[in-house]
């Protein structure tokens, strides 16, 4: 009997109303990097260790005199080694091809799309796109994870190409741990505090950084009473996430175009419950004061917000450190590490929260089992920030 | 700020699918290998190997239509979803293709942890007398 695990087929992602549509042969290469991501992650880096402790720690204990001290010395030496090397260049390749499949496919069918989307948008004062508002700096200096465009790009009017491809890959990006929606995320949330929380019932919730609506959708699910803002700078994505929220029968959310940095439309402490995934490490140090600042602001007092991200390095080893560091450097994400490094409960105290109160709690994302099998999260290999096993951080409003 | 919130053409006709599949990110391509030539014919390799892989997959679907239908028709292979079964089996061969064509990174690894000789250091080592 082979101990090799299978993994699903991208086929088996739930068809919302703006999914794209695969060929055979565009599933077929989704398919193979999903495959190839999981070799990297399962087969190849195991060998980063045994490079580290056979070869490159010894010799730089030998050079220097000491251990390593930082990340970056550790990176230093580790980028010089062939096996690092190797391995680096097949990681940064899989990404951009993951990236030419998914837009290849899209581009082929965006005047489908768009019409698509615009139907279903059609008269809806739930979407509410402000021309006005700037891409920050933060995502336009640099195309985040690879992605060509990033979220914010139109490549002619009504596009919204970067948002479909976004949403065909992160289950390429993920090994479809993210389940049938990609929306593992928002239900990792929402089961918590319907477990550790059943009496906290949200009026109103605020998700930063909504992209395609995939996290903000469960919630809305989960609290069908409630009504949910989505924000985001990014026109095609706001587009996009409104039509696939509709056509998946979602009517409580708002996906609004704004800037977390200031939202003077909103009252202050006016949301019982503000949440991102995945949203602090593409910020910036300018960026992330002022938005926790807003965050402190609009959430009432009794209120909740918790973020989904990475752990921070702090008490990691310094060779854990770097392969977490590696998307830093080699796949655009330039604030994923000094995001990292943030004593986080500092950042809450100087937004004007009681920082002390702070809590975080592991949260893993909730898959269709009967898709995706029961132990598929646990059994992929470590991917040192690419598995969808979170570390949400967050606190109550005194 | 930048304002780059917005289209520069009117039309989907205007677009270049090629290019723009296969345009790159805006920020600096970090080169990993020595040799920034040798990387570019790796990438083209690990293109090569995935193509390679779709057309495996395509057969697989060729051959289970044709066992299922009885006829060759381009739209059956089109629409054509593996069941459970066939998932599994073609995620399991797709492992297997990925582990042979990177057959070379494993024995890298494998060779970081055995400490194996070189034939010149066996021939000295053989070759030794009392």
């Amino acid at each position: 009997m082979s101990n090799v695990k299978t993994l699903p087929s991208w086929r088996a992602l739930t068809q919302h109303g703006v999914m794209p549509q695969a060929n055979h042969d565009e599933a077929a290469r989704l398919n193979v990097l999903t495959h190839l991501n999981l070799h990297l992650s399962s087969r190849v880096i195991p060998g980063l260790r045994q490079v580290y402790e056979k070869h490159v720690h010894p010799a730089f204990v030998k050079e220097h005199g000491r251990e390593p001290e930082t990340r970056h010395e550790v990176r230093k030496v580790m980028m010089e080694d062939g096996y690092c090397q190797l391995w680096s260049a097949l990681r940064r390749n899989t990404m951009e091809m993951r990236h030419q499949t998914g837009r290849a496919m899209v581009l082929r069918q965006a005047d489908a799309l768009s019409k698509k989307v615009e139907q279903l948008n059609k008269g809806c004062d739930t979407l509410q796109l402000d021309p006005t508002i700037e891409v920050p700096a933060n995502i336009s200096q640099v195309d985040i994870h690879c992605q060509p465009g990033c979220y914010y790009q139109e490549y002619y009017d009504q596009d919204v190409t970067v948002a479909a491809s976004y949403d065909v890959g992160l289950f390429v990006t993920t090994a479809g741990l993210l389940g049938a929606l990609s929306d593992g995320g928002g239900q990792a949330i929402a089961n918590w505090l319907k477990a550790e929380h059943p009496n906290f019932k949200p009026k109103r919730i605020l998700d930063l950084g909504c992209t395609v609506g995939h996290n903000a959708v469960p919630l809305a699910q989960a609290f069908p009473d409630a009504e949910v803002i989505a924000i985001d700078v990014a026109t095609p994505c706001l587009r996009y996430a409104h039509a696939r929220a509709k056509s998946l029968g979602v009517d409580n959310i708002s996906f609004v175009q704004a800037n977390v940095e200031s939202l003077p439309q909103y009252a202050d402490e006016s949301f019982d419950l503000i949440t991102s995934a995945m949203f602090w490490h593409e910020a910036s140090h300018k960026m992330l004061p002022k938005a926790l600042k807003t965050v402190q602001r609009l959430l009432k007092p009794e209120g909740l917000t918790i973020h989904l991200e990475q752990p921070q390095y702090h008490g990691k080893s310094v060779f854990e450190q770097f392969m977490r560091d590696w998307d830093t450097y080699n796949n655009n994400e330039p604030y994923w590490g000094p995001m990292h490094d943030l004593d986080l409960a500092e950042q809450l105290d100087k937004a004007g929260f009681d920082g002390s109160a702070m809590f975080e709690v592991g949260v893993v994302a909730k898959v269709d089992e009967k898709i995706f099998g029961k132990s598929a999260a646990g059994d992929s290999g470590e991917d040192f920030g690419r598995a969808p096993v979170w570390n949400a951080f967050g606190l109550w409003k005194k | 700020m930048t304002s780059a919130n917005t289209s520069t053409k009117k039309s989907s006709a205007d677009i270049d699918i090629l290019d723009l599949a296969g345009t790159k990110a805006k920020g600096q391509r970090p080169y990993f290998l020595a040799d920034k030539q040798v990387e570019q014919v790796l990438s083209i390799a690990m293109a090569v190997a995935t193509e390679l892989a779709v057309t495996r997959e395509r057969l697989a679907s060729l051959e289970a239509v044709l066992a299922e239908k009885g006829i060759i028709s381009a739209d059956a292979i089109e629409q054509f979803s593996p069941s459970a079964k066939h998932t599994a089996a073609r995620s399991l061969d797709t492992q297997e293709y990925l582990a042979r064509i990177l057959r070379i990174v494993q024995q890298d690894k494998e060779e970081i942890s055995q400490d194996d000789k070189s034939m010149e250091q066996l021939q000295r080592e053989l070759t030794q007398t009392d």
